[in-house]
C-alpha cells in the first residue's frame, strides 16, 4: 500500500494507493502490461524523488535517477527472484544509481556506506540544556523546552513547510535518506531496513539524529513566550 | 531516568524498541517530568509535520519518456 498526499483546496489528501500483490504484479511488468506498469510508476515515483534527492544535489539530478532506475527496472524484471519484496529491489536499484550519481556529483564529499559515521553520534540535545553534576538533579533539564505554538495556524505550516525544506537538504545524506522514508514516506523501519541494506539499529540511530534536528530547527520557529 | 538518557531514547521508545526494563523506566520518568512529556511531544509534532510535506512529483516528461521506454521494450 502506498500512500500519497496530493494537494487539493484546503491542506492535503491522503490518498492510498493498492497496488496487486508482488507476483501478480511482476507477472503484469513482464508479458508489458502498460496500465500495471503506469500504476506501479505512479505509486511509487514521488517517494523514489525524494530518496533518490538523498544522494544528488537537485531535483533535475534526482528525476534522472528515477528515470535511469525504472529503466533499469523494466529490462531487469525478468531477473527478479522474489528473494525481497519487489519494491525492497527497486529502491536498492534506485540506491545503487544514486549513490553513483552522487559520487560522481560531489567528490569532495566521498562518503561508500550507508552506516552511521562520526556525525551521527553524540548526543542530540545539546548537553548544556541539562544540569550539570553540581546541579540539584544532574541530568535533568536546568529550564524545560519552551512550549510550542500550534502548526496548525496556516500562515505557520507554510513557514513550517519551507523550514523542513530547508533542514533536509542540510541533513548528511544517510539521515535525510531515511527521514525521507520513514517519516516524509510512509515506510516501515523493517523496509527501510530493507531497501538501504542496514540494521535496525543504525536505521534508529539516523531517524533519531534527523528528527531531533528537525526538532530543533522548528522550536526556533515554534517556540513560544521567552526562550528556554 | 535523567532527562538527558530519555531525549535519545525517544525514537526507540516511539517504534517500541525499548526492551521492557527500560520503556518501564522511560514511561516512569514521563509521568513525572513536564519537560520531557513537552519534549515527546514536540517529537511527535516534529513527525506529524514531515509526514505532511507535499510529494515531489516526477515531471510529465519524464512519465511520458519512462512509459514510452516500457512500451517500446514490450514491443521489440
Amino acid at each position: 500500500m502506498t500512500v500519497t498526499f496530493l494537494p487539493c483546496c484546503r491542506g492535503y489528501i491522503r490518498l492510498v494507493t493498492t497496488l496487486p500483490p508482488d507476483e501478480e504484479l511482476v507477472a503484469a511488468l513482464r508479458r508489458g502490461d502498460d496500465a500495471a506498469f503506469a500504476a506501479v510508476l505512479d505509486a511509487w515515483s514521488a517517494s523514489m524523488l525524494r530518496l533518490a534527492r538523498s544522494f544528488v544535489s537537485t531535483h533535475a539530478s534526482a528525476e534522472e535517477v528515477v528515470q535511469e532506475t525504472w529503466l533499469a527496472v523494466l529490462k531487469g524484471v525478468g531477473l527478479f527472484e522474489g528473494r525481497s519484496a519487489f519494491k525492497t529491489w527497486v529502491y536498492r536499484i534506485l540506491v545503487n544509481t544514486a549513490k553513483k550519481r552522487g559520487t560522481a556529483e560531489r567528490r569532495s564529499v566521498p562518503w561508500t556506506s550507508l552506516l552511521p559515521q562520526d556525525e551521527d553520534h553524540g548526543p542530540t540535545v545539546d548537553p548544556a540544556r541539562f544540569q550539570g553534576a553540581d546541579g540539584a538533579y544532574p541530568g535533568h533539564w536546568r529550564e524545560s523546552p519552551a512550549p510550542w505554538a500550534s502548526p496548525e495556524d496556516t500562515a505557520l505550516s507554510l513557514e513550517i513547510r519551507r523550514v523542513i525544506t530547508t533542514v533536509l537538504d542540510e541533513l548528511p545524506a544517510r539521515q535525510r535518506a531515511v527521514l525521507s522514508l520513514r517519516d516524509v514516506g510512509d515506510h516501515t523501519a523493517a523496509e527501510v531496513c530493507a531497501m538501504l541494506q542496514i540494521s535496525a539499529a543504525n536505521q534508529r540511530v539516523l531517524l533519531h539524529r534527523a528528527r531531533a534536528v528537525v526538532r530543533e530547527r522548528l522550536a526556533e520557529y515554534l517556540a513560544t513566550g521567552a526562550r528556554t | 531516568m535523567n532527562c538527558d538518557e530519555f531525549v535519545e531514547l525517544v525514537t526507540a521508545f516511539l517504534d517500541d524498541a525499548l526492551d521492557p526494563a527500560t520503556e518501564a523506566r522511560f514511561v516512569e520518568h514521563l509521568a513525572l517530568c513536564e519537560g520531557c512529556e513537552r519534549y515527546l511531544g514536540q517529537f511527535r509534532t516534529t513527525i506529524a509535520e514531515l509526514g505532511k510535506l507535499p510529494p515531489e512529483t516526477l515531471s510529465a516528461e519524464t512519465r511520458d519518456a519512462v512509459l514510452g521506454a516500457f512500451r517500446d521494450w514490450h514491443s521489440a
